[in-house]
């Protein structure tokens, strides 16, 4: 294939623009923050760059070793594991229903259940904080009419982190509903019928036909909301600051406060990595697993 | 009967979603203190919009609001500018390297925007760009997912249409301009919504980078608002209003665009 020189030259120029910006911006700080998490930049550095030491692995063998990241991993993994099935099953949940052909109104239910997706965060944390008030709450009124005594929601630290899980289930669930509701449209008609001619129940249907035919979009979906759910942090950060007893400290909080708050930039930077290493391998576990589980079913 | 479960079933969950927010707009218009009493009232007795009026004021949210607004509005304008350009020229022009850089960009997707945020920070602190427009707006000015966007859309412009015109002596701008740019229509208003949106509702990163009270964008202002008035349940849930009306207005109104992008997102 013949490449002009014109056309390579309005290439590159159309492209640079947004090629310097995302360089500069983003791929220069990626590195400078690797260097800065083997290094012990804190106020001092801050105020005088010649107080800035090499410190080697130390930031990770001190991350590693601070009982309040391990509490904050154990919080991010708790609010991962009981987040992703949640919201991934609402999300599912809603998109088969919406396919159902007996349900009218769709376009409408269809706005209503996707409109948490684009509300901002910080403005329904505030709904969700009067909502699940341990006294004036219209939660724990309802629940009292069955009997359950007022729970402090965001003030016990046993039910603080899944009130944010359950707030987090609500806003983001929509998002995967519109990914699933495509892929169900994609599912050939005739299995569906198929299986109705040998008397197959709704369920049976759902879990012979249903699923394993958007299991690609499971595992793609899966990858994605486990990845940004590990990045937790405005939830906490205007629910509950992180307390009761740090009980909603995030790995992504703890970051926050080292950085932003006491100036620790090295011990921070080290805190990011350390996030983006469990990421990664996260993601590529669920990968592994559903080519073992697929692989089984085979 | 199993309609009417199917319905029902519906229903309740789609009801259960917007209720927040239906409730919202109702306490908001409560007078002060209303809300706080038992039962919690659901429906405003005697509707009031002083608390708008409060927040809206001088001293109130209209500084933030004014602000997010701007923010959103120029932020909306770089980003599809420069994505658009880049999308398209990967997606038709030929040029060297072109599939290992695009490759790279999509490689990059998977490392978390944090990661980059400590260092980011030092880098506009030394610029001068700290508690600026400019620091805010800079990480959004462009982004590899709008890039991808564009791309995946621009590649069904047809190659015969863009030789024609160059073989007619049209240079690349204006091919770009007169052609392609009014066939990229509808992703061009994907890519705004995303932009609008991502950029009003953003919270960390102006949380970071505006220290200035009179800077704040509406999310981080409402956030320190309520740590001031944690009693104040009505006045707060004017400022939810006031912060989530515009976003939701826009949303409705093209969503059809915003659920396109969600989906060709998707498909990676």
């Amino acid at each position: 294939m013949r490449t002009s020189h014109r056309e390579s030259l309005a290439a590159w120029a159309f492209a640079a623009p947004a090629l310097i910006v995302i360089a500069l911006f983003f791929g220069v700080p990626v590195f400078a923050g690797l260097a800065l998490s083997l290094t012990d930049f804190d106020i001092y550095a801050l105020a005088d760059i010649g107080n800035l030491r090499w410190q080697g692995w130390n930031n990770y063998v001190h991350v590693l070793s601070l009982p309040l990241f391990w509490q904050a991993l154990g919080n991010t993994a708790y609010f991962v594991v009981l987040g992703v099935p949640l919201s991934i099953a609402l999300s599912l949940a809603a998109a088969v229903l919406l396919q159902s052909k007996l349900v009218r109104f769709k376009p409408l239910l269809r706005t209503a259940l996707f409109a948490p997706v684009v509300t901002t965060l910080v403005a329904v944390a505030v709904i969700w904080r009067y909502l699940f008030h341990v006294k004036y709450g219209l939660v724990n009124y309802t629940l009292q009419h069955f009997g359950v005594d007022p729970i402090d929601w965001l003030g016990d630290p046993h039910w603080s982190m899944p009130t944010i899980i359950g707030f987090a289930a609500w806003k983001n669930f929509g998002g995967n509903m519109i990914i699933f509701i495509a892929a169900l449209q994609a599912v050939p008609h005739d299995l569906y019928e198929a299986a109705r001619l040998d008397g197959a129940r709704s369920w049976a249907q759902f879990r012979h036909i249903t699923v394993p035919n958007i299991a690609p979009t499971l595992l793609m979906v899966a990858i994605l909301t486990t990845a940004g759910y590990f990045q937790l942090f405005a939830e906490p950060y205007v629910m509950t600051q992180g307390g009761p007893l740090q009980s909603t400290v995030s790995v992504l909080y703890l970051m926050y406060d080292e950085g932003f708050k006491w100036w620790n930039l090295g011990l921070a930077s080290a805190v990011a990595f350390v996030l983006f290493v469990i990421i990664v391998a996260v993601s590529k576990g669920l990968i592994v697993l559903q080519r073992r589980l697929t692989g089984e079913g085979a | 009967m199993k309609r009417v479960f199917v319905n029902g079933l519906l229903w309740a969950f789609a009801g259960l979603a917007i209720f927040p927010l239906v409730w919202m707009v109702c306490v908001s218009l409560m007078p002060a203190g209303s809300a706080s009493t038992l039962p919690p009232p659901l429906l405003p007795h005697d509707p009031t919009l002083v608390h708008y009026r409060a927040l809206l004021g001088d001293g109130g949210l209209k500084r933030a609001f004014v602000n997010s607004l701007g923010l959103a509005v120029v932020s909306t304008l770089m980003s599809v500018s420069f994505n658009t350009l880049a999308g398209y020229s990967f997606a038709k022009l030929r040029f060297r390297h072109r599939e290992r850089v695009f490759g790279l960009l999509i490689a990059a997707l998977v490392i978390p925007g944090q990661v980059a945020m400590l260092p980011l920070f030092l880098m506009l602190k030394g610029m001068g760009l700290v508690n600026t427009w400019m620091g805010v707006l800079i990480p959004s000015m462009a982004g590899i997912f709008g890039i991808f966007l564009v791309r995946q859309y621009a590649r069904g412009v047809p190659d015969e249409l863009l030789e024609a015109a160059r073989l007619d002596g049209a240079g690349e701008w204006r091919i770009f301009w007169n052609i392609v740019l009014p066939t990229l229509k509808p992703v061009l208003v994907t890519l705004a919504v995303f932009a609008f949106l991502g950029s009003w509702n953003d919270f960390m990163w102006p949380l970071i980078v505006l220290t200035d009270g009179e800077m704040h964008t509406l999310p981080v202002a409402l956030a320190a608002l309520s740590r001031e008035h944690v009693q104040d349940s009505e006045l707060m849930m004017a400022g939810a209003v006031i912060t989530v009306a515009p976003v939701l207005v826009l949303f409705v109104a093209l969503q059809r665009y915003y659920m396109q992008g969600l989906l060709m997102g998707s498909v990676k």
